[in-house]
């Protein structure tokens, strides 16, 4: 349930155009290196390392343990084996920001 | 990981690039990521994960100090989830 009202999806494609226009580099050059960032990000993640940018949000990883769990469709108990998750923090400039632009024609 | 840090490591990576050319790549891919986001629209990056908007309805809360009954209004959250591929790096 996103809002997502104009149906747009931005991809890598967008991000890599925004870098070529920004700062000049060739295309191919722009798109090597959002996929750096993204690479650099995902690594350090694997490191269990958090990642903090500010005014945007903190990417971290966080263990969880061992439960029971249950297959929706036969009702079978399944154990859920422990497991580290991502856990995203949006900061609060983005927050605002959303909220800024989002709440008025909601 | 900070954003100064991830600069660093990209700089280092890239040493034929300015550290301030650096510094608007790092910028101008969050930035465009919040921008899209406070637009509506979804950021899907396939390995990584997707960043997306959703709506909180209105609500009764309490002030849990005075049990005071308050208007929470309709808010905007932005929501990540995890990619495949990035799920299971982190498990390996």
């Amino acid at each position: 349930m996103g809002v997502n009202m104009a149906g747009h999806t931005v991809t890598r494609a967008q991000l890599s155009e925004s870098v070529y226009e920004e700062v000049g580099l060739s295309r191919n050059e722009s798109a090597e290196l959002v996929e750096s960032v993204l690479d650099e990000m995902i690594a350090a993640l694997a490191r269990g390392e958090m990642v903090k940018i500010s005014s945007f949000g903190s990417f971290s990883v966080r263990q969880k343990g061992r439960r029971v769990g249950r297959n929706p469709k036969t009702g079978d108990e399944v154990p859920i084996l422990p497991r580290k998750v991502l856990v995203f923090r949006p900061s609060h400039v983005l927050k605002n920001q959303i909220n800024a632009t989002l709440s008025d024609d909601a | 990981m900070t954003k100064s840090e991830l600069i660093a490591r990209l700089a280092e990576a890239n040493p034929h690039l300015f550290q301030r050319d650096v510094e608007r790549i790092v910028s101008t891919i969050f930035d465009e990521i919040s921008n899209a986001l406070a637009r509506g629209d979804r950021v899907e990056l396939r390995g990584f994960g997707a960043f997306s908007v959703k709506q909180r309805e209105a609500r009764v809360g309490r002030n849990p100090r005075t049990g005071e009954a308050v208007k929470v209004s309709s808010k905007f959250v932005p929501f990540f989830k995890t990619g495949k591929l990035l799920r299971d790096k982190l498990n390996t």
